[in-house]
């Protein structure tokens, strides 16, 4: 299945051939541990509308797929390609707008919402190749530079330009019927649950995701991946081995920000609702890199775990900084550093640390323990 | 016999996953100008790196004046006597040519008599005195990143292929400069190609092959014996084509 | 001897040639901008005004690029010693209430003076533990430096909200510093012109340093050659660390300029206007001083000039003059030789 022209760089571990190989490319979570984790993820994201009732667990799943996403495909550059990106959250709003813009303009269709993504997909490619060819050219620092540059005032674009993006407040929209909580596919209940369009929304988020992550991996296991990461690991010796690193760099570049376009399309999708703050935000692009970082540069993976973590974490591990906040209230400076409002600070000294101790993250602790343990 | 001003014993270095030096051994004594040949790639310019502590030795040892700076830093070998001129001749291009010097001479200005004679040695730099020492040629690039090695009185001076790249007229004023500096009695670990400026210049010898020493020596030896010069420089020339 | 033989005609021209092209940038952007804003009083106002922004960008950009250009570290953290430098106002204008609200320019500019000071003692000594803890284990990796970097910003963002609260904090003007000079129908905001002679004064304090110096001439040397510096017997580490030190004091000097014009404090007000920061040292070339000055000004005239003719544009005019600048010279205006 997997083409890879580079056999000192296949894994032994890497059998050819199965059902599964297929579908993961062959780059299989090598750890038992973590293939377990990875599974029970995937088990309970497919099952939430079964298996929790009300919005907010459907809410933060959905919010997880999209993560994953985002996170996956800023790892391709970031782990992959090594390459720091400031950019990827301009990608992920300018698919959350072309669908925002296209149903709140065209009316609530399955066209608006094509032509939406569409237009989205090719501007992102666009900005995409004219920032890497612009500065990858140069020096890989100024990649960095530019996209946080261009991100910020597309960002502020956004903001200004309200009579197209609503502005600060954003956009809210109609979706199509089949999306809409009315819509009833089944006349009976499924395993005791009623499915509506809120559900069938849910599993094209679930689906899109699932897909897109795979086509990921299925990338960086391909001889373009083994490419890229040649790039990282000697851009001078790639480059003297007849590698143009500039065109690699702006290709992953060009996929990653197609990706995220997609992941904003989706959180648009089930939304209802596109604007700033969902994403365009800074603190998103902070948040992406943190993901990457702690879940594990260049494994992939470590954007399934760190994603459903962080969700998890903002939806209910503040909940309960804030109780521990309030319980320590009258002892100096230590509520103040467990205010939920602080949980950055941990998270930016975690994130500091796992550079210098833990370049492989979550997903290379997992996979080391394996091997020392075997 | 004193005990040489310089003395390496069994150094190996490794660059990254490449092991250059395979136990490097030989000495420099005082007051007297060794050239170390070999062909490209022997690990003539690693020796010098290595003595310099710009790279570091794996094992072995490197005294000098009886003191062990294997493990030194560069900027304490450097202040422990001994100047550098890499091949590359590290010249500041920004600065000029005076500022190049005033960074050289760390202990303060130059006095004059020195400078006189250090401009006695190459005269173009002062014609080019307060002028970017990128707007120099080749070739004085070269005596300026000698001048700048004797801005101050040193113990040793390591210089690396001098010649290298010189038109044939410069060539002689370098082996010049070189006569005058073994007069004025410096001790000099020359790097070489040119085995005819090798051959007037070095006090003794020291032939490098593939990071091991194949022969060391006074230089006449060299010069006088065909047939080991047809051994050690055939070898190399045959290594080398 | 001679040099006669020599193949190259360089020796015989040795003559600098100034790189006056990119100097003449700006004198000819701010003529040509005069036509098309028709009144000059406007045309006046609106330079001054761009001057004073662009020095104000200077001061908080000069570090970064010093930092770069000798020590080949990019940090991407360097935002926030401007927060802290603009923080660190408040040490005294807290017990120096008083001397803000005198109506005397000797007081008033004696406490700007003292906010300064602060400011770049703060920052200096946060700058040498942050060169220190998180800096230094990543020499040589770029990737590492921007992702550190980048943690770092993010944690001492976070202390500065745990220290002083995660609300903005206003900050008045001294007295006399507030409101503008009047000639006829040229307005002059009084801070924006002191803001040009603080960052005028710096500036020239930086080239006579760099320029008539051992140490300025140990960094020039350094940033060229770091290696050669260290076979010449210098310590390069100490240089390091004492650049990295400038560099931040100079964010934070910044910073304390930034923090009276927007006369509002936030933690995250470095961050934001290091976008502005990274264009300028982009435009003038990685490493530059002279060029990150240039580039500054440069960015601030076209922002005014383009936000008086056509508000809507302001807002992309940086990122179509850096586009601009590196479509001509991919390096930027003063390409940094290295190594």
């Amino acid at each position: 299945m997997t083409a890879t022209s580079i056999p000192a760089l296949f894994d032994e571990t890497r059998v050819r051939g199965g059902f599964l190989q297929g579908l993961l490319s062959s780059d299989l979570p090598r750890s038992r541990v973590l293939s377990f984790i990875l599974l029970a993820i995937l088990a309970i994201l497919a099952a939430t509308p079964f298996l929790f009732s009300g919005s907010q667990p459907l809410s933060t799943a959905a919010k997880i797929c999209v993560f994953i996403v985002l996170v996956a495909s800023y790892d391709l550059l970031l782990g992959y390609s090594g390459i720091v990106s400031f950019a990827h959250t301009m990608f992920f709003g300018i698919g959350g707008y072309g669908v925002a813009i296209a149903l709140e303009r065209l009316g609530a269709s399955w066209t608006s919402v094509a032509v939406g993504l569409a237009a989205a997909l090719v501007l992102s490619a666009l900005l995409a190749a004219a920032i890497g060819l612009l500065s990858l050219r140069v020096r890989a620092i100024f990649f960095s530079m530019i996209t946080l540059a261009v991100a910020s005032a597309v960002a502020v674009l956004a903001s200004q330009l309200s009579e197209i993006t609503g502005g600060e407040d954003g956009l809210s929209f109609q979706l199509p019927f089949e999306l809409r909580p009315a819509f009833r596919p089944l006349s009976e209940p499924l395993f005791g649950v009623t499915v509506n369009g809120r559900v069938v929304a849910y599993y094209l988020v679930f689906f899109v995701a699932l897909g897109v992550f795979l086509l990921l991996l299925r990338l960086v296991n391909s001889p373009f991946g083994r490419v890229l990461q040649a790039i990282r690991e000697n851009e001078f010796r790639a480059e003297a081995l007849g590698y143009r690193v500039v065109a690699y760099r702006t290709a992953a570049s060009v996929i990653s920000a197609l990706a995220a376009a997609v992941a904003g399309a989706l959180i648009a999708l089930w939304l209802r609702y596109n604007g700033p703050d969902t994403t365009l935000s800074f603190s998103i692009m902070i948040d992406i890199l943190l993901m990457v970082v702690i879940g594990g540069m260049g494994t992939m993976y470590g954007a399934v775990i760190s994603a459903t973590l962080f969700v998890l974490a903002q939806s209910y591990l503040q909940v309960l900084m804030e109780a521990g906040s309030t319980a320590l209230s009258g002892v100096p400076i230590l509520p103040n550093l467990i205010h939920p409002d602080r949980w950055l600070l941990w998270l930016g000294a975690l994130f500091i640390i796992s550079v210098y101790a833990f370049p492989g993250g979550i997903v290379g602790r997992l996979r080391q323990g394996r091997s020392s343990r075997a | 016999m004193p005990e040489p001003l310089l003395q390496l014993e069994g150094v190996q270095t490794h660059i990254g996953p490449y092991h250059i030096l395979h136990g490097v051994d030989f000495d420099v004594p005082a007051g007297s100008l060794t050239m170390l040949l070999g062909r490209n790639g022997a690990g003539k310019s690693t020796t010098l790196r290595t003595i310099m502590g710009l790279w570091q030795a794996s094992s072995g040892r490197i005294r000098f004046d009886g003191r062990d700076i294997t493990a030194s830093a560069t900027p304490d070998i450097a202040r422990a006597g001994i100047a550098y001129v890499p091949e590359a001749m590290g010249i500041f291009t920004d600065l000029t040519v005076r500022e190049n010097i005033v960074l050289a001479a760390r202990s303060g200005p130059v006095d004059s008599a020195r400078l006189d004679w250090m401009l006695g040695l190459f005269p173009a730099l002062r014609r080019f005195w307060n002028l970017p020492a990128g707007n120099l040629s080749g070739g004085q690039k070269q005596m300026l990143a000698i001048a700048r090695a004797i801005a101050e009185p040193r113990r040793l001076l390591l210089v690396d292929e001098p010649t290298k790249g010189l038109a044939p007229v410069m060539v002689r004023s370098m082996i010049e400069a070189f006569k005058a500096l073994k007069a004025a009695g410096e001790t000099i670990l020359l790097v070489e190609q040119n085995f005819y400026a090798a051959s007037v210049l070095g006090d003794g010898v020291v032939v490098m092959d593939d990071g091991r020493i194949v022969h060391s020596g006074p230089m006449s030896d060299l010069v006088t014996d065909q047939s080991l010069q047809q051994r050690l420089l055939g070898l190399s020339l045959d290594a080398h084509q | 001897m001679t040099d006669m033989a020599e193949p190259s005609s360089v020796s015989e021209l040795p003559i600098t040639r100034t790189d006056w092209l990119p100097l003449a940038l700006v004198p000819a952007l701010a003529l040509l901008a005069l036509p098309f804003i028709g009144s000059p009083s406007s045309w006046v106002t609106l330079t001054v005004a761009g001057l004073a922004m662009g020095m104000m960008i200077f001061l908080m950009a000069s570090g970064l690029t010093l930092v770069f250009g000798l020590m080949d570290i990019i940090n991407f953290g360097h935002g926030v010693f401007i927060s802290l430098g603009a923080y660190a106002t408040l040490l005294v204008l807290g017990p120096l209430a008083a001397w803000g609200q005198a109506d005397s320019v000797a007081l008033n500019l004696t406490l700007l003076g003292l906010c300064i000071v602060a400011a770049m003692a703060v920052t200096g000594i946060v700058g040498a533990v942050f060169e220190r803890v998180i800096v230094r284990p990543v020499y040589g990796s770029h990737l590492k430096q921007i992702l550190v970097t980048m943690g770092g910003l993010i944690v001492a963002e976070q202390a500065i909200h745990a220290i002083w609260g995660a609300s903005p904090i206003p900050i008045q003007l001294p007295e006399t510093l507030r409101g503008a000079f009047v000639l006829g129908d040229i307005v002059m905001e009084r801070f924006r012109v002191v803001a040009v002679g603080i960052g005028l004064l710096v500036f020239i304090a930086m080239q006579l340093v760099l320029n008539r110096t051992r140490l300025g001439l140990l960094i020039r040397a350094g940033v060229e050659n770091p290696e050669m510096v260290e076979a010449l017997g210098y310590r390069i580490r100490r240089l390091f660390v004492s650049v990295f030190v400038a560099g931040s004091a100079l964010a934070g000097l910044g910073g304390v300029m930034w923090a009276f014009y927007r006369q509002t404090l936030t933690a995250s007000m470095g961050m934001e206007v290091m976008v502005l920061v990274f264009i300028v040292i982009i435009i003038g070339g990685l490493g530059s001083v002279g060029g990150c000055f240039v580039g500054s000004i440069l960015v601030a005239l076209v922002a005014n000039y383009v936000g008086f003719l056509a508000p809507k544009l302001a807002l992309i005019s940086n990122i179509l003059v850096m586009a601009l600048v590196l479509i001509w010279r991919p390096q930027g205006l003063f390409p940094v030789a290295r190594r």
